[in-house]
């Protein structure tokens, strides 16, 4: 990020050419300290523009967040929290029908077993992309990355049908499963380049010295291309908690929904009057974890991300 | 859906082979053995859940299939019929094309104007990307829904902060009308979009060689010129595969509709993919239609995106 060529317009030029213009005038000895507040003056009124513009875009898109926040726990008309400041939207919100645990575990279990499978099958299959030659490789590969090219509508009535055949229906296992195979376009690209970086001589090596393929994986290359992983998963994760048209179509029972869709459905249960306190609430806990997790692993997130695009 | 990025990067990787992969030494038959072994759970998902329901949803536009009683036999050109019949058939294309120009153009204007301004790692630019990157960290649906209490005539603040200020005399009905539920879900989307966007062309931006700009400086160009002639140009690649993204991603609009405006007011927004629902699983419950809508989307899809591809190579490609 040190690359800086084209800067914006208000940051370097006017500054040096203001100051340009008072140095020369200015006597050595007494006036020496005169025209730098005049700079200074002149540098922050052509950099105001900026400021102004960069503030305002950063209340733009911090505002609805914070906003959300303090709503959920703000005195409201209409919802649990009438007067005072309070949890009142929470009690709603952790006694709505099964009661939020019940949403939260659905959500929690779907996420985890999407990581899972989609961890597991992506790394498998990256390293065999990335270090074995076999028949029908190229075509396999490709075929996983047509899975982006087919909407996701379009696959998800004829899934709602083949998972009621296979008994898989309403289930979360089902859900993640389904969740997972969205997953591997990304995963298994992200991995097969994530190993692909990694120099051969290392696993060959491990070979020489007598591990077994899997060995090598397991004990060399795993441990190389953990920053793949981490962004594969946190992928994964975000896309699954997150997921609300997947639990629309293939969850019918209202017991097995993931939060997402317990919020959205929560707001329409109450005749015509929607409890927004309780959906403001809702929003924060789906909410909180996600930017937690992205403000954490921010610098790797954005990392992992650039490796893979960069290639482009 | 925020995950499905790096498009025309796969191509490039999908035909170069492994670089080393003649001083290989293991026996031929053996390695292709293990290399299926892991590459299997790979092609099992893959054949159970994405060719096989693309086959099937094949069979199913071209066969009478009811949501509860399953397949009732050959159907075949009335579905596609029914489909095009449909009452908010041409009026939900028609919407859908709309907003994926407006969101296109919008986002990829701001994903540009945002990258050029926080390049830089400066202190108070690191917070602005942050800020800017934060929304995307959450679903669409939670998005959609913040939103939907945020635009709220009972508790949103937006409608009292305007009033105070002047600017409207009552109340305002953000998503009463049709041209203010577009509106407004087109603002969701481009805050929740907006900084994943300006990531992709930041990265674009990183890989322009600074030495050409040194050379358009020497050369004399003003910071417009540099702009015009030397950073789009070599952003082409990086601005394509937004384009190709945002449009996909447009053309199939669900969640934030469904959420937001549930395609009213007067029925004035809905898309497509929320067509396809509506006539799978509420009301019609008729999947052999649904079926045929997906297939005539996915039809559409494929052809805009080759026309993009083809629109968008560099002139010197053509």
């Amino acid at each position: 990020m040190t690359l800086a060529p084209n800067a914006p317009s208000a940051s370097g030029a006017p500054d040096s050419s203001s100051s340009g213009t008072g140095t020369p005038t200015a006597p050595p000895a007494v006036r020496r300290r005169a025209p730098a507040p005049r700079a200074r003056i002149a540098g922050i009124a052509t950099r105001t523009p900026f400021w102004v513009l960069t503030t305002g875009l950063a209340l733009v898109f911090l505002f609805p967040l914070i906003w959300a926040g303090v709503a959920s726990f703000s005195p409201q008309a209409g919802s649990n929290q009438v007067d005072g400041w309070g949890f009142g939207n929470y009690v709603t919100l952790a006694n709505y029908q099964a009661g939020i645990a019940q949403y939260l575990w659905n959500s929690t279990v779907v996420s985890g077993l999407t990581v899972l499978f989609t961890l597991v099958v992506s790394t498998l299959g990256g390293y065999a992309f990335a270090r074995f030659r076999f028949p029908g490789r190229n075509l396999l590969f490709l075929l996983t990355l047509a899975i982006l090219m087919v909407p996701y509508a379009t696959l998800l009535i004829p899934l709602y049908v083949l998972l009621n055949e296979i008994g898989l229906q309403n289930s979360l296992l089902g859900l993640s499963l389904v969740l997972a195979m969205f997953q591997l376009p990304f995963a298994t690209f992200m991995m097969r380049i994530s190993f692909e970086s990694v120099p051969r001589e290392l696993d060959e090596a491990a070979l020489v010295d007598g591990c077994s393929s899997f060995g090598a994986l397991r004990r060399v290359l795993l441990p190389a291309v953990k920053p793949g992983l981490i962004t594969v998963g946190l992928f994964a994760f975000l896309t699954a908690w997150n997921d609300f048209v997947a639990p629309l179509i293939l969850i019918t029972d209202s017991d097995k929904a993931p939060l997402p869709l317990a919020v959205a459905n929560m707001r329409q249960q109450v005749m015509g009057i929607v409890d927004y306190g309780a959906t403001e609430a809702g929003v924060v806990v789906l909410a909180v974890p996600c930017v937690v997790l992205f403000l954490v692993l921010q610098r790797h997130y954005v990392r992992g991300f650039m490796s893979g695009a960069l290639k482009g | 859906m925020s995950v499905q990025l790096p498009l025309s990067s796969v191509a490039t990787a999908a035909g170069t082979p492994p670089p080393s992969a003649r001083r290989r030494r293991r026996p031929g038959r053996h390695h292709a053995l293990s290399g299926w072994a892991y590459a299997a759970p790979t092609a099992l998902f893959v054949l159970v859940l994405f060719v096989l329901p693309v086959l099937l949803v094949g069979q199913m536009s071209a066969s009478d299939w009811p949501l509860l009683s399953g397949n009732q036999g050959v159907n075949f050109p009335d579905n596609f019929r029914d489909a095009v019949d449909n009452r908010f058939f041409w009026d939900s294309v028609v919407f859908t094309i709309k907003y994926t120009v407006i969101a296109t153009v919008l986002l990829i204007g701001l994903g540009l104007g945002l990258a050029l301004l926080v390049q830089e790692s400066t202190h108070w630019k690191s917070f602005l990307r942050t800020a800017v990157l934060v929304p995307s960290a959450l679903g669409l649906a939670s998005a959609s829904l913040l939103f939907y209490a945020l635009y709220s005539p009972q508790v949103g603040p937006i409608s009292p902060f305007l009033e105070r200020l002047g600017i409207v005399d009552g109340p305002v009905s953000f998503l009463g009308s049709p041209d203010g539920a577009l509106w407004s879900t087109v603002f969701l989307v481009v805050w929740r979009f907006a900084g994943f966007y300006m990531l992709l062309l930041m990265v674009g931006l990183q890989g322009i060689p600074h030495e050409v700009y040194e050379a358009a400086r020497m050369d004399g160009a003003s910071r417009w010129q540099t702009f015009s002639r030397v950073t789009l140009p070599l952003l082409r690649p990086s601005l394509a595969l937004c384009t190709i993204l945002c449009v996909t991603g447009s053309l199939l609009a669900f969640d934030q509709f469904y959420i937001l405006t549930k395609g009213g007011p007067d029925n004035s927004t809905i898309t497509v993919v929320q067509l396809i629902y509506n006539v799978a699983f509420q009301g019609q419950n008729d999947l052999g239609v649904a079926a045929a809508l997906s297939i005539i989307v996915l039809g559409a899809l494929v052809l805009i995106n080759i026309a993009q591809i083809r629109g968008m190579r560099a002139p010197e490609e053509k």
